[in-house]
């Protein structure tokens, strides 16, 4: 079965910046805004077997936005993939609206995890895993997270235990945008490889190298990939 | 309480594919040989207890129906927002099994005592709280958990009453009447108040499913408008609930429980017992007072 999101999307990636606009009223998005954008377009255009006609396919690939903030480009790809209609980006966190400024599962098609509090999405991404590998299932759990959102420490805890687990079926992204305010020496690669993760840092904007790592499977490894992109004003 | 606890959730392992256990090495050596055989249903994060529950919350997500075990503080306390968003806001069960209670370990101190979960618990949505007052009650309430996909907290004790009363459809059970206050007697709380009120004109209730709250029973069984609560974790926890189902009646609440921090005095559960009043020398003191305390001499001192 092969369903990613390209065969039901009527708009390209350069209609982003339009559907996003309906949100914010701007004309131009500041980078901090749209460092998620290239991520989440590789992911649902190229890399995830989900279709918005299948919401509850048990098979079907999970993405988990951890790192809710700022979430107006994962509307926009939402919407540009047939989760919902491109209308409801009008009313963005208006009363009674389902998008507010962070996502809520049970109110927005699509999304698996509500997020907003950082630290929350990468636990449950690994038992997410965990519960998916129990019932023998080829689906594969994606995890989106910050740099900064990798201060906290539960993402730490969760680290060990996917790498433990040999999580193979998970794939963390962090989008890197050097927003940590003590940052990270050595580099965010390091810190998953200590613990038994494939990692590796790509250019975040780079949509053949985004791609190809996301798309990477390693036997018996976690996958991290470290998506650089220009640093937070 | 915990051995029954483990015999039980071994089987539910091996019987029911859905279920499975995530552990933060509390109680692990209890689950060895279920893991050889079930190897991805039983989960051991090590000393993580936001990891613990994310963990938890992400497999109810994936579909299956975790059992949640630590010690009372590091399962509620440590990890409570982990409980608030990942399973309350997610809208996602899990059944969460503590061990420890109030002052289980009275040496340990208050790093281990947990006198605040249930309250804690309380600020959330949908939560069942059990408070088991005998094995036989672990048993019954963590098999009707397991067939759910409710939010369930079983808060487990060394503290057990000679024998099992509950009912298993979460109602109270009336194990006796009298004409008097009516004596709301939780979980382990039991057979100290059945002594404590020897000879008193008192109806006493048994609540080992205290949420939800069996208004109705406490209406329909309640003579003179006062309540005796009697609870194994702190004071006041259910007066609420109480205000709640008497929110037309006249009434008066005695609250009895723990203190929110415990008694810095380490030694035996008795001491601790007695030092919270909750004893039976204490209850039947404090109840006895509060009986003869009619409402025209609550009138006067107003």
């Amino acid at each position: 079965m092969h369903m990613t999101a390209t065969t039901v999307s009527t708009f390209t990636y350069d209609d982003l910046p339009a559907l996003m606009s309906r949100m914010t009223g701007d004309d131009k998005h500041t980078s901090s805004a749209t460092s998620t954008l290239d991520v989440l377009w590789v992911l649902y255009h190229h890399v995830l077997r989900v279709s918005p006609h299948l919401p509850d396919d048990p098979e079907r690939d999970r993405f988990l936005l951890s790192k809710g903030h700022g979430p107006m480009a994962y509307y926009a790809v939402l919407a540009a993939h047939g989760f919902f209609p491109a209308a409801w980006l009008d009313g963005f966190a208006r009363t009674g609206s389902p998008l507010g400024h962070h996502p809520d599962r049970t109110l927005i098609p699509g999304v698996e995890v509500a997020s907003g509090s950082l630290g929350h999405g990468l636990p449950i991404g690994v038992g997410l895993a965990l519960g998916l590998r129990a019932q023998r299932s080829p689906a594969r759990t994606f995890v989106l997270v910050g740099d900064a959102e990798l201060d906290e420490g539960s993402n730490h805890e969760a680290i060990v235990v996917a790498g433990a687990r040999a999580l193979d079926q998970l794939t963390v992204v962090v989008v890197d945008n050097s927003s940590s305010s003590l940052g990270w020496p050595g580099g965010l690669a390091a810190r998953f490889a200590r613990e038994g993760w494939a990692a590796e840092a790509v250019d975040g904007r780079d949509h053949e190298e985004l791609i190809r790592a996301l798309a990477a499977h390693h036997p018996d490894r976690p996958t991290a990939v470290i998506a650089t992109v220009e640093p937070k004003e | 309480m915990r051995d029954r606890f483990a015999c039980v959730t071994a089987q539910l392992i091996d019987a029911d594919p859905r279920i499975a256990i995530v552990l933060a090495d509390i109680s692990a050596d209890r689950f060895v040989g279920t893991a050889r055989r079930r190897p991805h249903r039983v989960i051991n994060v090590g000393i993580r207890e936001q990891a613990l529950i994310g963990t938890a919350a992400g497999m109810s997500l994936a579909g299956l129906r975790p059992i949640v075990h630590s010690y009372a503080p590091f399962l509620v306390e440590r990890p409570f927002e982990q409980l608030k968003l990942d399973l309350s806001h997610q809208n996602l069960g899990a059944v969460l099994v503590s061990i420890g209670a109030s002052y289980d370990w009275p040496g340990g101190g208050y790093t281990h005592h947990g006198p605040g979960d249930v309250a804690l618990l309380d600020t959330l949505e949908g939560w069942t709280v059990y408070v088991p007052g005998h094995p036989d009650e672990v048993e019954l309430f963590l098999r009707a958990a397991a067939t759910t996909d409710d939010r369930v907290y079983v808060r487990l004790s060394e503290q057990v009453n000679d024998a099992p009363h509950a009912r298993s459809d979460g109602r109270f059970s009336v194990l006796r009447t009298g004409t008097g206050p009516t004596v709301l007697a939780v979980g382990p709380m039991l057979d100290r108040v059945l002594a404590a009120t020897a000879g008193l004109d008192v109806t006493v209730l048994y609540a080992p499913t205290v949420r939800p709250f069996d208004a109705e029973t406490l209406r329909v069984v309640l003579a003179e408008p006062a309540v005796v609560l009697v609870e194994p974790y702190l004071a006041g926890t259910s007066v609420a609930r109480v205000a709640q189902a008497l929110a037309d009646v006249p009434h008066r609440v005695l609250a009895l429980g723990v203190s929110p921090h415990t008694a810095r005095i380490y030694g035996r559960i008795e001491d601790h017992d007695a030092a919270y009043g909750l004893d039976v020398a204490g209850l039947r003191s404090s109840i006895a007072g509060f009986a003869t305390a009619s409402p025209s001499l609550v009138r006067m001192v107003r």
